[in-house]
């Protein structure tokens, strides 16, 4: 019944490649009508993704997806356009209307030319991402996979910083090699199946183990390059360098999450066994990039190649979680998925801001910019503390509940995540250090007296990023309880033994763990009959 | 008294079949019309020849297409009219009408003679109808003839431009090389059989094969009759005259010669593989499959280090047509019967490939100023200021030569790849695979160039109306097969598998 609610999310994923289409057409002199035509699209887009949050069920016998849509599309080949929405979607669809038009409206000035391109093209990217997370064909996905990161290319490649031409390149074939392989596991797949229905193969998992590993990798280096996860992450640090503010933003909070959250709808739930087989392989991965990512951001000398090297260690917390393959773990994954994107959206945003007024991102000549811009410094603190997972703040609900999911396999790991903890919170912190109170090496007084602090519009642009990350270190019950259910899904699928050895215990263990300051809430669901015993 | 009667019979045969052949017959009617009168037309008339050449296209398109759904055999069972000869016509004549579009404001700033252009271009689609329906040794040998010579002449052109002389050459050299060893297998079927054709070869060599397997006379002549053709498709290790002989052409003839060559080549071969060579197909999958793997191999490498658009236009249609090669590969199963999957993806593929791929050549053709091509790889630079229009067309095209979705080409790919894991190809699966990213590669060279470089000090192309419109349609096919795909992957299902199945 729910599951035939109308069309919403065609809406929501539509409305923004209708934006773009019209501001092709528009005529290219009238560059403030682009403005408004793109931020009218995208606050649109955002309207009409929050009436999911009063109409989506959260309970545990609600449907596993939500608002379906599914037509036809190409029948002789056996793919639909199918559209669905479980609780992980939902908090992902909604990060990416917010930040979507975050991103768009806090553009204003920094791009000079070719405006009308710029929007489409940012638009283009908010619908491959939507769809990222709304579809429920694997082929669907995959075209919607690849729209992403070819829009993402031209932003790089139009309006990147020097070396724009080479990193967009870079950027493009590295994530691209991912994904090639991927279609044709998705292919695989298909032949095995014969459908690229998620819900069908999620609701019968792949069991051959001789394809189910295989096809394990075929995913795996998809979603691994653009996490990214250890071995191949050198592409993120140039092109973060490089590409414009806003893009920049995007792609840490969103495109990121976008791999992240294809381990967590494609690898894990559907190819179970292969995913429970190779969990302590991709633990080390994820460890090694917590904190390898940390130590070498100590050591950037750039303020966004330090951030990229601090938002590749913390999607480290984000794989850690997902493949302990525990309830905390993944829910905590999600969450700390949402955390990063909000802090280092944020963030990015926030050297795009310093860029613009001071024209340089090398942290040596930056300095003292806390006494000439004290409301760019108190974001700037919030939101460190956030990324560096500060009680109260979105990234210490995060990667707590990560590391609880983590302890209950074992200790050891958890521990070495913690030197990635202190690790990050070093650099960002010295960071913070440096460019708020030191005194820049090269600049004159007049110079960094000449920063102007932020005005209402950059103010009312990131001001709802810090509400954000405040409701989720104060108040994450409601992101708990819409996570529930499809997380003790993924668990039910991938780690039965876990899942009714814990069913009675883990919830003793949420109501011990909870820690009295931060006020943790146990997850408000009743507790549902897991499965149906 | 017997010769008279055997006269009779003979013109009364051809007033009754007559009809299977007036596509054909109206583009070489057409084609002479503008041979004579284009003497007797002063300069500002001159643009009255691609009129008649489009009249010729549309008159010989209806009869075509009043043809469908008929399935016939005339001339001796010389002719074949079916649903493939439908679909590959079609194929043929969209690509001619668009070539024409194309080509008038070359030969105008050219000042070439237009009116044997023109006539060139009917010419060769005669022969190329021709190659789609005959059912005979001698009929598809003239054809592939007729317009193998037709290609030599179009692309050779443009007489002033040193390269415009010296690619043709080699074309025609080659050509007739290629021309000699597919006549000697032909006539090594013909010895085989008794008779030219090739319904009768077909059931000799089924028979032959039956009582020895391993007849080496049936591969000698698969081996010959497939290296005249793959020379005609453009396959490697054949692929020599294509960058050549596409560098000094024109860029629509240059589209032209190389995609409807190829095509018309792939018709003849999926008759002659899929009937006459049917009995030997567990070895021809394998010949094929290291066709399509070279051409793969040496269209991509060459195309990565190549800076002149043309050029490398060229060598990625010797890799596409790769795809088409492994699309074909996917035809026969594992237990040796003939997969749906493989044949409808290879006729998709062909159908979308020879739209796009001949809108990227347009693109180049619009670059090109009086006296001088500008078909090096900085002519680009900075397009999407210079021309935003060319440059959003470029982009459509190049995106989906380069297999990105929502194009026809990433439909075209999928259903390749699809089609060989579903044969359980899955090695060829992963070369196909794993070869898409050096394309991305060299296609968005091309399209950094244009939309990410500062224009340097290059005109404004100017677009004729006919180009205009040739290239709005051909994009705007491009996209509609790539978002809606499945019309156009059902007629080329529809209409190539029909006749194969056994």
């Amino acid at each position: 019944m729910i599951f035939s609610s109308g069309e919403i999310l065609t809406t929501i994923l539509l409305t923004p490649l209708v934006g773009a289409a019209v501001l092709l057409i528009l005529p290219s002199v009238r560059a403030d009508l682009h403005l408004r035509v793109a931020n009218g699209f995208a606050a649109l887009d955002l309207l009409a993704s929050l009436t999911l949050l009063w109409r989506f069920h959260a309970a545990g016998d609600a449907p596993r997806f939500q608002f379906g849509s599914d037509h036809s599309w190409i029948p002789s080949l056996g793919v639909r356009f199918t559209l669905g929405l479980d609780g992980i979607s939902l908090v992902m669809v909604m990060l990416t209307t917010v930040l979507g038009a975050i991103a768009i409206a806090s553009t204003l000035r920094s791009i000079r030319q070719r405006g009308s391109h710029y929007y489409a093209l940012m638009l283009l990217l908010q619908t491959g991402l939507l769809g990222i997370f709304l579809s429920l064909d694997l082929v669907l996905f995959y075209v919607f996979w690849e729209l992403t990161l070819v829009a993402m290319y031209f932003l790089i490649a139009i309006w990147g910083g020097e070396r724009r031409s080479y990193t967009a390149f870079k950027f493009l074939l590295y994530t691209l090699a991912g994904s090639v392989v991927m279609l044709l596991a998705i292919l695989a797949i298909g032949h095995a199946r014969d459908t690229f229905d998620v819900r069908e193969i999620l609701a019968h998992p792949i069991a051959q183990w001789h394809l189910e590993k295989w096809l394990f990798w075929g995913f795996f280096f998809a979603f691994a390059i653009v996490v990214p996860m250890f071995p191949f992450h050198t592409w993120m640090p140039e092109v973060q360098g490089e590409a414009p503010a806003a893009v920049s933003a995007i792609l840490a909070a969103l495109l990121l999450n976008a791999g992240v959250y294809g381990f967590l709808r494609f690898s894990v739930p559907m190819l179970p066994d292969a995913a429970h087989k190779y969990r302590s392989f991709m633990i080390v991965l994820s460890l090694i990039a917590i904190v390898y990512g940390a130590l070498t951001s100590l050591m950037q000398k750039e303020t966004k190649r330090l951030m990229a090297y601090s938002s590749f260690s913390q999607m480290g917390f984000c794989t850690l979680g997902i493949f302990s393959l525990t309830p905390l773990g993944l829910e905590g994954g999600v969450i700390e998925q949402i955390s990063c994107g909000i802090s280092m959206a944020a963030l990015f945003l926030l050297a795009g801001i310093v860029y613009e007024r001071r024209h340089t991102t090398t942290i040596s000549e930056l300095g003292g910019l806390a006494s000439a811009m004290p409301k760019f410094a108190a974001i700037y603190i919030v939101m460190t503390l956030a990324a560096l997972g500060m009680p109260l703040l979105c990234g210490f609900t995060g990667e707590f509940t990560v590391l609880r999911g983590v302890v209950a396999i074992h200790w050891g790991w958890a521990a070495c995540a913690l030197i990635g903890v202190v690790l990050a919170a070093a650099s960002l912190l010295w960071l913070y250090q440096r460019v708020m109170f030191g005194s820049a090496s090269d600049t004159t007084e007049s110079e960094s007296g000449g920063a102007v602090d932020l005005n209402r519009f950059e103010l009312a642009c990131l001001i709802p990023l810090v509400l954000l990350a405040f409701w989720i270190g104060l108040y994450p019950r409601p992101l708990f309880r819409v996570l529930d259910a499809p997380v003790k899904r993924i668990v039910e699928a991938v780690n039965p033994a876990y899942s009714r050895e814990a069913a009675g215990e883990s919830l003793t263990l949420r109501a011990l763990a909870a820690p009295p300051p931060t006020s943790m809430p146990p997850s408000g669901a009743p507790a549902p009959p897991a499965g149906a015993k | 008294m017997d010769q008279l009667v055997s006269w009779q019979a003979v013109f009364e045969q051809a007033r009754r079949d007559f009809p299977s052949i007036v596509p054909e017959v109206m583009l070489a009617v057409f084609g002479l019309a503008i041979l004579f009168t284009d003497g007797s037309l002063n300069a500002r008339q001159k643009s009255w020849n691609a009129l008649t050449a489009i009249f010729g296209v549309a008159f010989s398109a209806t009869a075509l297409w009043l043809m469908s759904g008929v399935q016939a055999s005339t001339f001796d069972n010389s002719i074949l009219v079916d649903p493939f000869f439908i679909f590959f016509g079609l194929v043929f004549l969209v690509l001619t009408a668009v070539v024409i579009l194309l080509s008038v404001r070359t030969s105008e700033t050219e000042g070439e003679r237009q009116g044997l252009q023109f006539a060139l271009m009917l010419f060769a689609a005669t022969g190329m109808l021709f190659a789609a329906c005959g059912n005979d040794l001698v009929l598809l040998f003239v054809a592939l003839e007729i317009m193998a010579t037709s290609f030599y002449v179009l692309s050779g052109f443009l007489r002033d431009d040193r390269r415009s002389n010296e690619g043709p050459l080699k074309f025609a050299v080659t050509g007739i090389f290629s021309s000699a060893i597919l006549a000697y297998g032909f006539s090594i079927l013909y010895g085989l059989a008794g008779s030219t054709n090739l319904a009768v070869i077909a059931q000799k060599i089924a028979e032959r094969h039956s009582q020895w397997p391993a007849d080496s006379l049936a591969y000698v002549a698969f081996a010959t009759i497939a290296a005249g053709i793959l020379f005609k498709i453009a396959a490697a290790p054949f692929h020599q005259w294509v960058p050549d002989a596409l560098e000094g052409a024109p860029a629509g003839c240059a589209a032209f010669a190389s995609i409807g060559s190829a095509a018309a080549g792939f018709a003849v071969l999926l008759r002659l593989l899929l009937g006459v060579f049917w009995p030997l197909a567990a070895a021809w999958v394998w010949a094929i499959a290291a066709v399509a793997v070279l051409s793969l191999t040496i269209g991509t490498f060459a195309a990565i280090t190549q800076s002149n658009i043309k050029r490398l236009l060229a060598y990625s249609s010797i890799a596409q047509i790769g795809y088409v090669l492994l699309g074909l590969v996917a035809t026969v199963n594992k237990d040796g019967t003939v997969s749906t999957r493989g044949l409808r993806a290879a006729g998709y593929y062909l159908l979308t490939y020879s739209v796009f791929a001949t809108g990227a050549f347009g693109i180049v053709e619009l670059l090109r100023r009086k006296g001088m091509a500008a078909d090096e790889l900085d002519d680009l630079h900075g397009l999407v200021r210079r021309s935003p229009v060319a440059a959003i067309l470029m982009l459509v095209f190049l995106l989906s030569l380069a297999g990105v979705p929502l194009t026809a080409g990433f439909v075209a790919k999928l259903m390749v790849i699809s089609a060989l894991v579903e044969t359980q190809h899955s090695p060829l699966a992963i070369v196909a695979v794993l070869y898409m990213l050096p394309a991305v590669y060299f296609y968005f060279r091309m399209i950094a160039a244009m939309w990410a470089r500062e224009p340097g000090d290059a005109m404004n192309p100017a677009i004729a109306w006919t180009q205009e419109l040739a290239l709005g349609a051909m994009a705007a096919t491009t996209l509609a097969a790539g978002i809606f795909p499945e019309q156009f992957v059902r007629f080329a299902q529809s209409s190539v598998l029909r006749p194969f199945l056994h």
